[in-house]
């Protein structure tokens, strides 16, 4: 096995840290809180000739993802770290970025979006973009953050589709925690030469790119990226499979915990999921058949199989960090219902809309959702929809 | 140095024909001309906008150049990504040949939402030649009004009607921020005078660091005139000193052109569609003023040039 170096490390710090092991040969960022660190570190790294990376600060967060295409395009790994708002500046350019099919990593610290005005974690930043054509891992804790890293640039190049690893904001970002970081020599070996066929460098082999594409053939060329969307699932099992191999962390799509028997299921993404954890747990020591379902690819969404982990549910909860404002369901539930659905799987689920803003989820509160479902199973009804943690 | 017209000629074409550009069309006569003064070693990034439009039609592309358009607003910002990268390599020894940046906007991309983008990467001193083709106005959406919109132009939304006539306010001195930004090299030129521009071209390009050239073109389409004009267009206009040739070379300003008899602003208007208005008895008082602020601006050039 290989060896690891244990550390204590904020989140931000295991991501600058996978930055700077990665190499990446052009980083162009903007502050944005709490995602700041994750560069400002990492130029420290570039400013003591740590790394070969060309450090580009540019003047806002939608110029930092211009910047990266421009790098990943001219054929060079390109890789950059935001939040919230600075991910909505960069919408226009995320599309860009997945259209031309250009392999950027993105670190995203997961913040809600204004208004009104919040520094604080929720989802709603990254499921602003769920339809943006990047593939989405969600990281539970700093070591899964650090770990989703190093495995999107390889997940990138091969899927030739960018990547976003995203962390929970201050919980992650800035939680200090105990976490295993690999040698620089194992990550440079796993991730190895990235080796574009064609690219704006190569000035004898001159292409086009980004070029005017009209009815004839911009519906091919947008299949193609959706079809290279459904292909991804397996490229991101493969590389997480040798990851896991290589270096004893092993990732899936997504993450059972003690779902096999459970009864009572949670759907729960990012840090929360290991509160989770501590809960089933609990009820499990005292009989309770709980279980949680962990996704950690949203995107591309892993339908068949989150159907297929659910099969044996009685009754599912999900957790939803965001709010799609739809009048229905939140992002998560919503895929997760359609997942059932064609599986022909009628079962009761209800979604949870909480933590927006950065509000707390404690024990009790997931606690209580687990005994909302065993009611749910005696014959109570609940609302489709139900705003946890908030005041009303 | 600079080279002859004849040598020029011989030249593989770099930008070529089997575009779909209106005939007449300044924006291609430029890029032709840039990329015959750059080279073949060229990286081409370019802003949304006429010339990416008319060229890169997929599946055909009338660039022999590297090319990449990202968006409107960012070609500044994405030209900075593209040499970043090479710095990235020159600095691991992936590459060592030298390559020319080059991007294009057009005066929307350029005066207006590209300027964050532009200033950012003049700052930040990356070693590019931005071009801006400057034809007064959103051309590729229909002439609306746009910063680099003379005061006075008819335009789709600044149109001359009972009460107002045309765009109300004066273009914006984009190449004196740039100037401001204390870059290496700035300098306007015309569609119309391949020696001016290929030798500025060639200038900017030898010089490290960041570089603005700010090319004025006509647009026959936008200007209303015949589209054999657009030459003479550009002419008329260093003639008139409505648009002044010169260059800034570390701060310090070099006119390239002084006409030997400076001619009234109506000379160059008359020939457009869009200054109709103007030229009429009523209009006088307008006229008399943007005849003003044009001598006084060419009055203060050269008393930047004089001030050397």
């Amino acid at each position: 096995m290989a060896k690891t170096n244990i550390v204590a490390k904020t989140g931000n710090e295991a991501m600058a840290d996978a930055m700077r092991q990665i190499n990446p040969d052009v980083v162009a960022a903007y502050p944005i809180t709490p995602a700041t660190e994750i560069v400002q570190i990492f130029s420290g790294y570039v400013a003591d000739g740590l790394v070969k990376t060309e450090f580009v600060p540019v003047e806002s967060e939608h110029s930092a993802m211009s910047a990266c295409i421009g790098a990943s395009a001219a054929g060079g790994r390109a890789m950059t770290g935001t939040s919230s708002q600075g991910l909505a500046l960069m919408a226009e350019m995320l599309y860009v970025a997945s259209g031309l099919r250009l392999p950027i990593v993105l670190a995203d610290v997961n913040r809600a979006l204004s208004s009104p005005i919040n520094i604080h974690c929720d989802h709603s930043d990254t499921m602003m973009l769920k339809e943006s054509g990047w593939i989405q891992i969600f990281s539970e804790n700093a070591q899964e953050g650090y770990d989703n890293m190093i495995q999107a640039v390889r997940i990138a190049e091969k899927a030739r589709l960018p990547v976003i690893v995203t962390t929970d904001g201050f919980i992650i970002s800035h939680g200090m925690e105990r976490i295993e970081i690999l040698s620089d020599e194992d990550v440079k070996n796993f991730v190895g030469e990235y080796k574009p066929e064609q690219y704006l460098l190569n000035s004898a082999a001159p292409i086009t790119i980004g070029a005017l594409d009209l009815p004839d053939y911009y519906f091919e060329h947008r299949r193609q990226a959706a079809e290279a969307m459904k292909e991804a699932k397996s490229i991101i099992l493969d590389i997480s499979k040798e990851y896991g191999q290589k270096f004893g962390r092993s990732y899936g799509l997504f993450e059972e915990y003690k779902l096999s028997d459970a009864e009572l299921v949670i759907v729960a993404m990012g840090s929360t999921a290991g509160t989770t954890k501590v809960v089933v747990d609990e009820l499990r020591a005292s009989g309770v058949k709980a279980g949680l379902l962990k996704p950690r690819v949203f995107r591309p969404f892993p339908k068949d199989e989150i159907a297929s982990a659910l099969k044996g549910a009685k009754a599912i909860a999900v957790l939803d960090r965001s709010d799609s404002m739809n009048g229905n369901e939140g992002p998560v539930c919503l895929e997760v219902k359609a997942a059932l659905y064609d599986k022909g799987l009628a079962k009761p689920v209800v979604d949870y809309i909480f933590g927006l803003g950065g509000r707390e989820i404690r024990l009790q509160d997931v606690e209580m959702v687990y005994n909302d479902l065993a009611s749910m199973l005696k014959g109570k009804t609940f609302d489709k929809v139900n705003y946890m943690g908030v005041r009303e | 140095m600079m080279a002859n017209l004849k040598e020029l000629a011989k030249q593989k074409e770099l930008f070529t024909g089997g575009h779909r550009a209106c005939a007449g069309c300044g924006t291609v006569m430029i890029a032709r001309q840039v990329l015959m003064a750059s080279g073949p070693d060229t990286v081409v990034v370019s802003a949304t906008g006429c010339l990416e439009v008319v060229s890169t039609i997929f599946p055909f592309t009338a660039w022999n150049v590297p090319f990449l358009h990202s968006a409107f607003e960012n070609s500044g910002a994405t030209v900075s990504g593209v040499e970043a990268l090479y710095k990235s390599w020159v600095r691991q020894g992936k590459i060592n040949k030298k390559i020319n940046f080059i991007a294009f906007g057009g005066d929307g991309g350029t005066y207006d939402i590209g300027l964050q983008s532009l200033s950012g990467a003049m700052e930040r001193g990356h070693n590019i030649l931005y071009v801006c083709y400057n034809n007064e106005a959103y051309m590729n959406t229909g002439v609306q009004r746009s910063g680099a919109t003379p005061k006075g132009a008819d335009t789709s939304t600044a149109p001359v009607g009972k009460v107002k006539k045309g765009k109300e306010q004066y273009r914006k001195d984009l190449t004196a921020i740039m100037v401001a930004h204390g870059i290496p090299y700035a300098a306007q030129s015309i569609a119309g005078n391949w020696r001016d521009l290929t030798s500025k071209v060639e200038k900017a390009l030898a010089i490290e660091g960041p570089k603005f050239i700010n090319v004025f073109q006509p647009c026959r389409l936008g200007w209303a005139y015949p589209p054999e004009l657009t030459c003479e267009m550009g002419r008329l206009a260093a003639d008139t000193c409505t648009w002044p040739l010169y260059e800034v070379v570390n701060g310090q300003y070099k006119i390239t052109y002084k006409p030997k008899e400076k001619k009234p602003i109506a000379e160059w208007m008359k020939l457009q569609g869009r200054f109709r208005h103007l030229l009429k008895p009523e209009n006088k008082a307008l006229l008399d003023e943007l005849q003003n602020k044009t001598d006084k601006n060419w009055e203060a050039l050269l008393k930047k040039e004089a001030a050397i």
